[in-house]
């Protein structure tokens, strides 16, 4: 059966998918990718639906080596993929030959990166997903991050012949610096007018606790009118709460689903993948935008990905007629791959 | 509860429609028949509703439905509600033993209240408790209605691992763990019904909205029914449309 070996795991590895979506009303967090963004393109490269699960790797990414032929691309941030050690292209479709190894050097953009594999990843479906919810010790592999000599079983999809690539302007450019977009409320009339002009005119700071869970912020402090407190009520995939300490807290993919501290805005859905990318000691800016700015904004996004769908189908390349040359330039070697567009 | 319900933006996929700003069994039928009506028209663009102690969180997709559509239908169907409670009282029955190992704080909360143990599990167990919300951790149901009389603050030091089905007391709140985890509630006892099943269809067996009803047990009774919900076949006895118990 096609499988691929996990021989070194990176720093925080996992299966993700869309999420689990349905079960919120009985407690059960969503989890899935922090940036849907480069898992949808991930799975648009190997001819995969949008949201099938895919590999999440965060800062250090791992080793595979595959016992079959298989089709994957790496999407999302770059941590310098290589395949028996030859630099790699990201943001295309790349040709994995049984023995082969994908490994990872080091972080150049961005934080998480997306690994989506043709076969599919043969793990079981549990409420509706295969995304890994670490706290609850459920979904992807065992309900856990990977480990070294963990083997992780492909589906038997058979691989295509053909692949694609996406060309300069679909792919995000990661900052270590930028404007969220935000939507006020549930609560922002909880805190004072000063307190909101505070939060929008300033720049806050990733801390080093920041997790799939949510970001903590430092910055300057947003005051409440009375207190942080409230009766629980729901939470949502970017939700901004903030607590006694005044400090902002944003809530990320495994976010609990509800809570009881007020939440002064929701970043909009098209801005979580940018955050997605951002790292502890990054810094950004908040900006308030209305609903119907936002719904305009959500769609461009989601045209942008429709229009990324069908140039991939548009610009196809054989994947056999790939030709692997091996160069050495200054000592350096590289892999590279020439191909002819169909 | 509010003169006018409030309809308050989460983001740009997410719609508060916020009833109240306490906890009332009042509020919490009113978001019952809601929940239930909105369910019952399936209306396009609805991806998910979570009803709180005081609100309804709905889910939507903005390409299918617009904010100020899904406001408007959501208005309407508010506007044909009755005040009456429109679905059957379910009252869940958990078989639970007190006290021993099962309940390591039953005496701590006895002495802290002036009572004997026998007197706690007399009155934790003679009310019906409405579950409010489903949060925290899956199949985690904030319960209503402890009688003041058992009060008891947290532990100190929290435990770091408190089996599922654990029973405990924090401040005036009384509930039931339902995965393994941490934390600092003063345990009184344990039931072997399990209230989260991931495998299971659906995954928790409780809703917001039900009423739970602790039934007192002895420790071969507790490994009984433990023996049967590992065999998959024990069944757990849901009352419909009782009498709700209460020492209020």
């Amino acid at each position: 059966m096609a499988m691929i070996k996990i021989i070194n795991p990176g720093l925080f590895t996992t299966i993700q998918d869309r999420g689990r979506w349905g079960y919120q009303r009985f407690g059960m967090p969503v989890a899935g990718a922090m940036d849907l963004f480069s898992l949808r393109v991930s799975n648009i490269l190997v001819g995969n639906n949008e949201y099938d699960a895919a590999l999440e790797t965060t800062l250090l990414g791992p080793e595979i080596l595959f016992d079959c032929d298989e089709l994957i691309s790496i999407t999302g941030a770059n941590m310098g993929p290589k395949i028996n050690n030859s630099p790699v292209p990201m943001w295309t479709t790349l040709f994995i030959q049984a023995g082969d190894k994908l490994s990872f050097s080091k972080i150049k953009s961005g934080f998480r990166s997306y690994i989506a594999f043709s076969r599919g990843l043969d793990v079981p479906e549990i409420m509706g997903s295969r995304s890994t919810f670490i706290r609850g010790n459920l979904g992807g592999y065992n309900g856990r991050k990977l480990n070294s000599k963990d083997e992780i079983s492909l589906g038997n999809k058979p691989i295509g012949n053909t692949g694609s690539y996406l060309p300069k302007e679909f792919i995000p450019v990661y900052a270590k610096d930028t404007t969220i977009r935000v939507i006020l409320g549930p609560q922002d009339d909880y805190f004072t007018e000063e307190a909101k002009k505070t939060f929008l005119s300033s720049q806050y700071t990733i801390t080093n606790e920041a997790d799939r869970m949510g970001y903590r912020l430092d910055g300057p402090k947003i005051q409440h009118v009375e207190g942080p407190d409230i009766i629980s009520d729901g939470i949502v995939f970017g939700s901004i709460q903030v607590p006694g300490d005044g400090l902002p807290i944003i809530m990320m993919a495994d976010r609990q689903t509800t809570g009881g501290y007020t939440k002064i805005a929701v970043v909009i859905t098209p801005d979580l993948p940018i955050l997605a990318q951002m790292s502890p000691g990054s810094t950004m800016n908040f900006k308030s935008i209305s609903i119907e700015k936002s719904h305009k904004i959500y769609k461009e996004y989601e045209e942008g990905l429709q229009r990324i769908k069908k140039f991939t189908e548009q610009n196809r390349f054989n994947i056999y007629d790939t030709k692997n040359l091996k160069l050495n330039i200054n000592g350096k070697n590289f892999k590279v791959d020439t191909r002819e567009i169909l | 509860m509010y003169d006018k319900t409030k309809f308050i933006p989460a983001g740009d996929k997410g719609i508060v429609m916020e009833f109240g700003n306490s906890i009332s069994p009042e509020i919490n039928t009113k978001i019952r028949n809601m929940v239930m009506a909105i369910n019952k028209l399936k209306f396009l663009g609805i991806r998910e509703i979570i009803p709180t102690y005081r609100s309804i969180m709905i889910i939507y997709d903005p390409l299918t439905i617009g904010y100020n559509k899904i406001i408007e239908k959501l208005k309407k169907i508010e506007m044909g509600l009755d005040d009456a409670n429109e679905s059957e009282t379910r009252i869940v029955e958990l078989p639970t033993v007190y006290g021993g190992e099962y309940g390591p704080d039953i005496e701590f909360v006895a002495e802290h209240n002036g009572l004997t143990v026998d007197e706690v599990i007399e009155i934790h167990s003679s009310t019906d408790y409405l579950l409010y919300m489903l949060g925290f951790t899956p199949g985690f149901g904030y319960l209503g209605g402890m009688s003041e009389k058992i009060e008891t603050p947290r532990l100190q030091v929290p435990r770091t691992k408190i089996p599922a089905g654990s029973t405990g007391i924090a401040g005036k709140q009384t509930g039931i763990y339902p995965i393994d985890s941490p934390g600092g509630w003063q345990l009184i006892g344990r039931t072997p019904v399990r209230l989260f099943n991931p495998m299971a269809e659906p995954p928790v067996l409780l809703n917001a909205g039900d009423y739970i009803r602790f039934i007192p047990i002895d420790e071969d009774k507790y490994l009984e029914i433990l023996d049967l919900v590992n065999r998959g076949k024990y069944k757990v006895n849901i009352v419909k449309g009782g009498s709700i118990h209460g020492n209020d």
